[in-house]
């Protein structure tokens, strides 16, 4: 190709570079034709984000108009995509709270009714049974969790095990909420780590970065059939997901901000689960805090959970 | 680009644009092989291009992917190629610290693998988005751009700066070439000596993007960052060599023997630091043993029966064994085959090593211990090669731009 010796000061050559350069508009041509062709599955995704989802402002930074706005149209997306009525309210943490939840696993048997209860109260996908709270049968005689098991099928509880709960541990140094490159995820004042699902890029760095395997990420867009969907919804908390996002667990935040149990406790047969607001000093979640010997799941990684278990006997 | 150079020539608004187009116009003339060669690597990327459409309609479910191995084949793409992109400069070392004129003279191959390795970069970690239609959150002024705090912010900063500094450098010396005039050193001077820092930095901060990470041990090592250095430094020069053998043998330029040599001098001492602290990663690991050993275990001899990425690490560490081997018998490399032949196991060894082996292990076992495997899907592979031939159509235009610029090479040394 160099027997001509292209040079960048020569001028343009005569003879046969009008039809060269024909043929290369011909080619370019073709070829933007083929990459449109390429990248039209896109349509149907322009056809799902509508300019309103597209510019919507970060959470922070909506005022009332906005959100009420937001909250109608995602409103009015349950009711086209899933047919649903649902009431989609924006909960705000109550001044002088603190939450913190705690697990008796001298109680704990296993029997899994918190992973079922969150299923169907945070709208998760139904086919892949998804949920923010996995239980490690673990044998007896360690904390090892190379030794835990959390695909146990069988009559609970087994002989020598015992069964660990885990969920979002909603740190105080939340190792999520700091790699988050564009603030999608925060701490709120009542200690809840909260996602915009319309902010989220979806690059799951805090996926990467939770130690306790607590998000989770929408591979594809939820399925809940409309009887299913629980209509009483949260900005940031359950309602239904869009695909590409991350969620993860908010203490049912539209249930505790109003003064109500999250699902997982009142699902709870045998009353391990303890939940409260540990600035209240008269609280359960107090009492247990002064007065059992407590711990954390990994202490030594300096993310100080919210969340802590204790055996009783 | 590069519009800023000295006031007294003021007509760049006319003649910058020119140059633009006919650089266009001689990157696009060539051989029938050329054509052929360009088309072929439009096609994978349009293949690419559609597997990615697919995948941002139907979600990432068409990845192998999962809660468990939530990153794969594209971040491990992604950090091989900031490897590649950082390992341009040891061209430019040589070329501008200790002045090597022979280096100077095809010094611009280097800086323009940097750019094509810039650009295959931001394009893995955007096809890694699950939700790439809100990228815009991501730029600062405009979205909500957590800096400094987040490394992943940082990484956006110094990737793209690395990629504007390389654009004018570049861009400054050919376009310097067409008015004819020699280049004024200070208008690109000390933007090469900040690409030799920015060189470093780029991957400096992708190794503490994972290594900041204390619930993944397998990761979190002070080793990561000199590490990824020194087989950037491995793969960067192993890339270029076999890039200055080709556009001898079929772009016709005459690349001079001593710039190869530097280059597989440079490789022969970074491969031996690479693999000491390969080792240095593996003894510490083993000696001590205990829970956070289970991802290096996993890794390199297979856990609980699960041992997808054994037949992958023992391939990696075979080539780069085999490499440095080769790179340290210099009667061999005299045979430019078994010098292309070194090049390929040591950039394919540490493509391995670096990406699969680094970036999968870290999620096996899951921080709650579950072992869940990963194997990348078709779409990933479509994907990925999408964008490899995309990178490689890149760096071949911009090869063609600067062959007037390599011809002054073979003009003052004959």
């Amino acid at each position: 190709m160099n027997e001509e010796k292209p040079t960048l000061e020569a001028g343009s050559k005569t003879g046969d570079v009008s039809r060269r350069n024909a043929l290369k508009g011909i080619g370019a041509t073709l070829g933007a034709t083929a990459f449109a062709a390429a990248i039209s599955p896109l349509r149907n995704l322009a056809k799902d984000v509508s300019p309103e989802e597209f510019f919507q402002k970060h959470y922070q930074e909506l005022d009332d108009d906005e959100k009420t706005r937001v909250i109608e149209r995602l409103e009015a997306e349950a009711r086209s995509e899933y047919g649903a009525e649902v009431q989609i309210r924006d909960h705000r943490p109550i001044p002088g709270t603190r939450f913190v939840y705690a697990i008796n696993l001298s109680l704990c048997n296993g029997n899994g009714k918190c992973v079922e209860a969150c299923h169907q109260e945070n709208n998760h996908d139904r086919a892949t049974n998804q949920s923010y709270i996995r239980v490690l049968e673990m044998p007896n005689g360690t904390m090892d969790m190379e030794q835990g098991n959390t695909t146990y099928d069988h009559a609970v509880p087994a002989k020598g095990k015992f069964y660990l709960p885990v969920q979002c541990q909603q740190c105080d140094e939340p190792p999520c909420t700091d790699v988050c490159p564009v603030q999608a995820t925060w701490k709120e004042d009542d200690g809840i780590v909260v996602v915009d699902y319309n902010w989220c890029i979806g690059c799951r760095y805090c996926e990467a970065a939770c130690p306790y395997h607590a998000r989770r990420f929408n591979w594809e867009k939820p399925v809940v059939p409309a009887d299913d969907v629980n209509p009483d919804q949260g900005y940031l908390s359950n309602r239904i997901r869009p695909q590409g996002v991350v969620e993860k667990c908010h203490f049912c935040l539209h249930r505790t901000r109003e003064g109500r149990l999250p699902a997982c406790l009142e699902a709870c047969p045998t009353g391990a689960r303890v939940f409260g607001n540990i600035l209240d000093p008269d609280s359960d979640i107090r009492w247990i805090l002064e007065n059992k010997r407590v711990f954390v799941l990994k202490e030594e990684l300096g993310t100080k959970p919210s969340f802590f278990y204790f055996f009783d006997k | 680009m590069a519009d800023g150079s000295p006031t007294h020539e003021p007509r760049h608004l006319i003649s910058y644009p020119r140059f633009l187009l006919r650089s266009l116009s001689i990157a696009t003339d060539g051989s029938f092989a050329f054509y052929a060669w360009m088309t072929a690597l439009t096609a994978v990327a349009l293949v690419g291009a559609n597997a990615w459409a697919n995948q941002v309609t139907q979600g990432m479910i068409t990845t192998g992917m999962t809660d468990h191995v939530s990153w794969g084949l594209y971040i491990a793409n992604f950090t091989f190629f900031v490897g590649v992109a950082a390992g341009g400069v040891m061209m430019v070392i040589p070329a501008y610290l200790y002045h090597d004129e022979e280096m100077h003279d095809v010094v611009i191959v280097g800086e323009l693998l940097a750019i094509a390795a810039i650009v295959v970069c931001l394009l893995f970690v955007t096809v890694d988005l699950g939700r790439p239609d809100r990228f815009w959150h991501l730029i600062p002024g405009l979205g909500r751009f957590n800096f400094p705090v987040s490394m992943l912010t940082w990484d956006v900063i110094v990737l793209n700066v690395y990629l504007l500094l390389n654009l004018h450098v570049c861009g400054y010396l050919l376009y310097m070439r067409f008015l004819g005039k020699p280049p004024n050193p200070r208008w690109y001077v000390p933007f090469v000596m900040l690409s030799i820092v920015w060189a470093i930095s780029i991957h400096t901060v992708t190794a503490f993007l994972y290594c900041g990470l204390g619930g993944r041990p397998f990761w979190n090592s002070a080793v990561l960052a000199p590490r990824f250095l020194a087989s950037a430094f491995v793969s960067g020069p192993a890339f270029i060599i076999v890039t200055m053998l080709a556009l001898r043998r079929f772009a016709g330029i005459r690349i001079p023997t001593g710039p190869i040599q530097t280059l597989v001098r440079i490789i022969r001492v970074t491969i031996l630091i690479s693999l000491l602290m390969l080792v240095s990663e593996i003894f510490t690991e083993f000696y001590s043993g205990g829970a956070h050993t289970a991802s290096a275990r996993y890794l390199f001899l297979g856990l609980h029966g699960h041992d997808a990425l054994v037949p992958w690490i023992w391939t990696a560490v075979a080539m780069t064994v085999l490499a440095a081997v080769l790179f340290l018998t210099p009667a061999a490399l005299k045979q430019r085959r078994i010098l292309i032949l070194a090049c390929i196991l040591a950039f394919v060894g540490g493509w391995i090593e670096k990406g699969m082996g680094l970036i999968i292990p870290g999620f096996v076992p899951s921080t709650l211990h579950e072992i869940v495997e990963y194997t990348p899907s078709l779409v990933e592979w479509k994907i990925s090669a999408g964008i490899w031939a995309f990178g490689l159509m890149v760096y071949t235009i911009a090869l063609k731009f600067a062959i007037p610029v390599l011809q002054r090479a073979r003009s003052d040394e004959g």
